[in-house]
């Protein structure tokens, strides 16, 4: 194996941190991405680079409340990836947490891994919440858990979840938006990757589903739209949901505005680099860049 | 072997519909296409570019594109629309089902990267449902042609058919093994190669793997192995299977898809009825797929040659 593929043992806790220190968490988190992606030689790129920014503070600067030595804690918030697809940003972000060993992400879809191209929960894989792949589905399931947290168990975890703007055409998506406002989850934190990207082109010319946050508000939700890559606007819109998740009946919608490929000169802003992996010489490039 | 087939080259069946539409849309000036984000990965991008007018982006909406197309099939229009065959088939299950098959609506569904072969994806994307799911529907034309060419072909006649139908194809390059002259009419099942020891009928990809199978056990065994491609899962044609059945008195069916409910079902539905002969399947046993490379996944999943020819000898010692 190339030596630049290799994987280092940091690991992260979750505290306050800096924002330095959750610029170079967020680096190291690009450059596990490459580095899976290049290995796996097949497998989604630019997505995942584009939430590094923002998935390195929920999990890294003590948002949301976990323990990866017991990843079912039943007092855990959880996560649900609904966008499956962006999986190799989580994996990376789970392996520096400590659920599991970080040299596992060299296996990501082989044959055998736990590491699946979509996140199955057959591998069991800790840190994992549902499996996802097919999109639209995963947002239901965290208004789901979201319901039975608060309505049923009666107690104060959170979910948040995460969806890709091209998702929002899947219109399940919206009737998972209705539920949550209608069963005022106020305990669910929907998150939003709005970078103007998906297969076939730009989200405006395959199917228009602004304004975003508009449509949101109109679903009864409190929103807030930030810069996906700057860190005090992350911390901004997290402590928007703290505060609401106790002062608002509404659920809270995240709309990040990020690039995909954030980080790799290439790779930014580039629809086409949704679903493909770097080439050997792409990622060695692409990680000179990430230092 | 048949005459009309040759063994030329690998080449995608996708390519096969994505041309196979093209050709259509010149040839009927109501031919639409709907695209559901992935038009590149089906090739209705072949057909986007030629006649853009006739386009419609749908973005991620398999549920809404499905309906959209039966709004069009209902006022005069062909629509074809693709996405992968695990979005296809069961995101729009429903719409399927009412819209579009108890309408008897002429709308045709393209379901690509089916199967296992989908590869490092994994069991999400891979499709191994469809065909117990379609051919529970009235009203619809199922056809899983086996290489390129016959997906071509088969593009065509479904766009030359009135009804709805689905078209089930993959991902990776498949062997390249029917001509031009190779006959494909809908409905009606292919002796591709002659033999009365055991029949094995085939669908899609599977086609090629059981030809090599027979090779193997006429020379290993000088068995003579009938050779079927089975292309049309419904409406399936019983004729030729009860006549495999009479005459070579065992059978084995081989699919890339769940021996629940599959091509497998179908034939021994079937079977049973016009002449019980024992039987084995083939298939993906009640099972998810996972994350690999496309052969290592035939192989882990027994979906070989060498799988199809242990259960022929196994068949014909049950005769
Ligand atoms: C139901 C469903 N339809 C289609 C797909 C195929 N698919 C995977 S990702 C994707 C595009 C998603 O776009 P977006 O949510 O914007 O994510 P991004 O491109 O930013 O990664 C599509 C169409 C799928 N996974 N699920």
């Amino acid at each position: 194996m190339n030596e630049f593929l290799q994987f280092d043992n940091i690991t992260f806790e979750n505290k306050k941190h800096s924002i330095s220190e959750l610029k170079s968490i967020s680096l190291e988190i690009r450059r596990d991405i490459i580095k899976m992606l290049a290995l796996a030689k097949s497998g989604h790129s630019g997505g995942p680079l584009g939430l590094a920014d923002f998935m390195a503070a929920l999990f890294f600067d003590n948002y949301m409340k976990y323990d990866s030595s017991n990843p079912n804690l039943p007092s855990r918030d959880r996560f649900v990836l609904s966008a499956g697809h962006l999986v190799p940003v989580l994996y990376s972000i789970l392996a520096r947490a400590g659920y599991f060993p970080i040299q596992e992400l060299s296996t990501l879809r082989k044959y055998g891994s736990r590491l699946q191209g979509h996140p199955g929960l057959d591998t069991e894989l800790p840190g994992i919440e549902t499996s996802s792949g097919s999109l639209g589905q995963g947002i239901s399931i965290a208004v789901g858990m979201a319901m039975s947290d608060k309505l049923i168990s009666k107690n104060s975890r959170k979910v948040f979840s995460l969806t890709g703007d091209g998702e929002l055409q899947e219109g399940t998506v919206w009737e998972a938006a209705m539920c949550a406002s209608n069963y005022k989850l106020n305990n669910l934190c929907w998150i939003i990757d709005n970078n103007d990207c998906q297969i076939d082109g730009r989200v405006k010319d395959v199917m228009s589903i602004y304004p975003i946050d508009e449509k949101f508000k109109a679903f009864g939700f409190n929103t807030i739209e930030i810069d996906g890559h700057n860190f005090e606007e992350i911390r901004t819109a997290l402590n928007f949901f703290e505060e609401n998740s106790k002062s608002s009946s509404k659920p809270t919608a995240i709309i990040l505005k990020t690039f995909m490929g954030m980080g790799v000169s290439f790779m930014k802003d580039k629809y086409q680099w949704h679903g493909n992996p770097p080439s050997i010489e792409q990622a060695e490039q692409a990680l000179k860049e990430l230092i | 072997m048949k005459e009309y087939l040759k063994l030329q080259d690998k080449k995608t069946t996708r390519e096969g519909f994505g041309e196979g539409l093209a050709e259509l849309g010149e040839k009927y000036s109501n031919v639409v296409v709907l695209g559901g984000d992935i038009t590149g990965s089906v090739m209705t991008s072949i057909f986007r570019d030629k006649f853009p007018d006739r386009f419609f982006s749908i973005g991620i909406a398999e549920q809404n594109a499905t309906t959209i197309a039966v709004g069009m099939a209902l006022s005069g229009k062909i629509p074809f629309f693709s996405s992968y065959s695990a979005f296809a088939a069961f995101r729009n299950a429903d719409q399927l089902r009412v819209s579009v098959c108890y309408n008897n609506a002429n709308v045709k569904i393209g379901g690509g990267h089916s199967g296992l072969t989908v590869g490092p994806d994994g069991a999400t994307h891979q499709s191994l449902e469809e065909i117990a799911l379609l051919r529970a529907l009235p009203n619809m034309t199922l056809i899983v042609p086996c290489d390129y060419n016959e997906t071509k072909k088969a593009t065509i006649a479904v766009g030359e058919m009135i009804g709805p139908a689905y078209i089930r194809f993959g991902r990776p390059k498949v062997a390249l093994f029917t001509t031009e002259d190779t006959p494909f009419e809908i409905g009606k099942a292919e002796i591709f190669r002659d033999g009365d020891d055991v029949a094995i009928i085939a669908c899609g990809s599977m086609v090629w793997v059981a030809l090599e199978a027979a090779k193997h056990l006429y020379n290993d065994h000088n068995i003579n192995a009938r050779v079927i491609n089975n292309h049309t899962i419904k409406p399936i044609d019983s004729l030729t299977i009860e006549t495999a059945a009479r005459e070579c008195k065992c059978i084995v069916t081989a699919e890339e898809h769940q021996i629940n409910g599959g091509l497998g079902s179908a034939v021994a539905e079937v079977v049973v009825k016009s002449y019980p002969v024992p039987m084995e399947f083939i298939g993906v046993n009640d099972t998810f797929g996972t994350s690999g490379e496309p052969e290592e996944l035939l192989e882990k999943f027994d979906l070989t040659w060498q799988n199809i020819y242990n259960n022929c000898l196994k068949v014909i010692k049950r005769k």
